[in-house]
């Protein structure tokens, strides 16, 4: 297995205006802490460790762009940027990809 | 005017792992105690098939229940698994109920065909057992013949495209000096290397004191660890040489009965794969309730998932690394759990195996159950001249005893 910790500090960009989903490969199991995120495809495991960052992700899919699923989630302005490198982490491993919102 | 306060930082994940979760990670299932092999370190004590196994239609029962807890894959292992005549039907079945599976095998069912099968699919993932780079030092492990099956079966598997199996290493003193040599071999067919740690568990109790490393190895190892970062699976069982510096990447954590556990071949569940011992055993998926309810309500599982003492490490700088180390290390070799694992790089583990060796002597805890095969007294004698090479890492004095004798 391999693991990967996504909290809400890695230094990456990402495009927030894009729109983005979830992989279709990726099954999601909310946690205490956040949520546990597998993808089938890549065999690789990652722990949301925020339960914020899991609302944005569920949010993903059925908003047009990822700032708006941010603020679906209630994200703050002020947080935003911590939230960005957390999606930038998750695209960067596959765990959501670009895609037009359902 | 309201002032907030700044969201409070969330509790290291490691804190909230300790505290259990209500599903596992991932779990370990061993489906036989069948196995073609006789390893002289199988942590299952494996060989012949117990008559009490499960099932198919038990098996996925089991597989529903993980469905719905989103367990999202096992490790599946034995015994060797591919011997059981449902295996690829149950695989099937799981990947077909959103549990993906990665299965170990030493590799003597994986020809041509089925690699290709394997290839297809996503959602199955393959590790091969090889303990040692060379013929001469894997096979006077795993037995006569047993390198050349590996070889074969990573090159059906590099043949037909699969791109990542595992190739898997127990890591022992006649083979850490060929790390480099583990790595090419994984290179050469495309795999990814997974060294774990030897446990004195199963036939590994008897085999421990000749195989486990030696401590200047361990510094070796953590070293060759670090320098190959995440590159290198270790599924996470070197925690305890975390105390050598940085830790290593992964949970650094025993997930015991706590975010893993292990379901054998007749259902038992226990804490963890290297824990097959009724000190262990929390219940079995025929119970009422069946796993979830194990899982979820077992007071072994339920204790592990309180506040355990250090014992004699409280006082170590080092506990939040190691936290003390492997359970089942300390288990078996007769050490206190609340205390240092045998392989403490501080050498704790080494004097208190000193004071145990000293004081009055005490039976070392068996495992539960043995499922090796009998052997005849020709098969004895034929074992028994079995040698290791000798090597310049051979330091003790007793490296040239044959560790196959029983």
């Amino acid at each position: 297995m391999s693991t990967t910790t996504v909290s809400p500090d890695r230094a990456t960009t990402f495009d927030l205006d894009g729109s983005w989903r979830l992989h279709p490969q990726v099954a999601l199991r909310p946690e205490s802490f956040g949520a546990l995120a597998y993808h089938f495809g890549t065999r690789r495991l990652s722990f949301l460790k925020d339960r914020t960052l899991l609302s944005i992700v569920e949010h993903l899919g059925a908003e047009p762009c990822a700032a708006d699923a941010c603020a679906a989630a209630g994200v703050a302005p002020a947080d935003l940027p911590r939230y960005e490198q957390a999606l930038a982490t998750l695209a960067a491993t596959d765990m959501i990809c670009p895609g037009a919102p359902a | 005017m309201t002032l907030l306060a700044p969201p409070p930082r969330p509790a290291k994940l490691v804190d909230q792992f300790e505290r259990g979760l209500d599903a596992p990670i991932c779990l370990t299932w061993e489906l036989t105690y069948a196995c073609n092999l006789a390893c002289v370190h199988c942590l299952s004590s494996s060989g012949r098939r117990d008559p009490r196994e499960l099932s198919t239609d038990e098996c996925k029962a089991v597989i529903d229940e993980l469905q719905r807890m989103q367990v999202f894959y096992v490790n599946i292992g034995g015994g060797e698994p591919t011997v059981r005549k449902d295996f690829w039907e149950l695989v099937d079945y799981a990947t077909a109920h959103d549990v993906g599976v990665k299965f170990s095998t030493n590799g003597s069912r994986i020809d041509a065909k089925v690699a290709a099968r394997l290839a297809a699919s996503d959602y199955v993932d393959v590790q091969i057992s090889l303990d040692g780079a060379t013929a001469e030092v894997n096979d006077h492990v795993r037995g006569p013949g047993s390198y050349a099956t590996a070889i074969q079966a990573m090159e059906h598997l590099a043949a037909a495209g699969f791109e990542g199996f595992k190739l898997s290493v127990v890591c022992t003193r006649q083979n850490l000096g060929q790390l480099d040599e583990f790595k090419a071999i994984a290179d050469r067919y495309k795999a990814q290397l997974r060294l774990t740690r030897l446990r004195p568990s199963g036939r590994g109790a008897d085999t421990w004191d000749e195989l486990h490393p030696l401590p200047h190895q361990q510094r070796e190892l953590y070293d060759w660890l670090v320098a190959h970062g995440e590159g290198v699976l270790t599924g996470d069982s070197f925690f305890h040489l975390a105390a050598y510096g940085d830790a290593l990447p992964g949970l650094n954590l025993c997930g015991a009965g706590r975010v893993v556990c292990l379901i054998d071949p007749i259902g038992d569940v226990y804490a963890c794969p290297f824990a097959i011992h009724d000190e262990f055993l929390a219940g079995n998926v025929r119970d009422p309730g069946g796993f979830q309810h194990v899982w979820r309500e077992s007071e072994l599982f339920l204790e592990l998932r309180e506040p355990q003492s250090a014992g004699a490490c409280g006082s170590c700088d080092f506990f939040d690394k190691c936290r003390g180390g492997c359970m089942a290390a300390k288990f078996f070799t007769g050490l206190p759990l609340a205390g240092p694992d045998p392989e403490c790089v501080l050498g704790h583990g080494e004097d208190a195996l000193q004071a145990l060796a000293t004081g009055a002597p005490a039976a070392k805890p068996k495992p539960s159950g043995d499922h090796s095969k009998l052997l005849s007294k020709r098969q004895q004698r034929e074992q028994a001249v079995t040698r290791m090479p000798d090597k310049a890492c051979d330091e003790s004095p007793l490296a040239a005893f044959p560790i196959l004798q029983r």
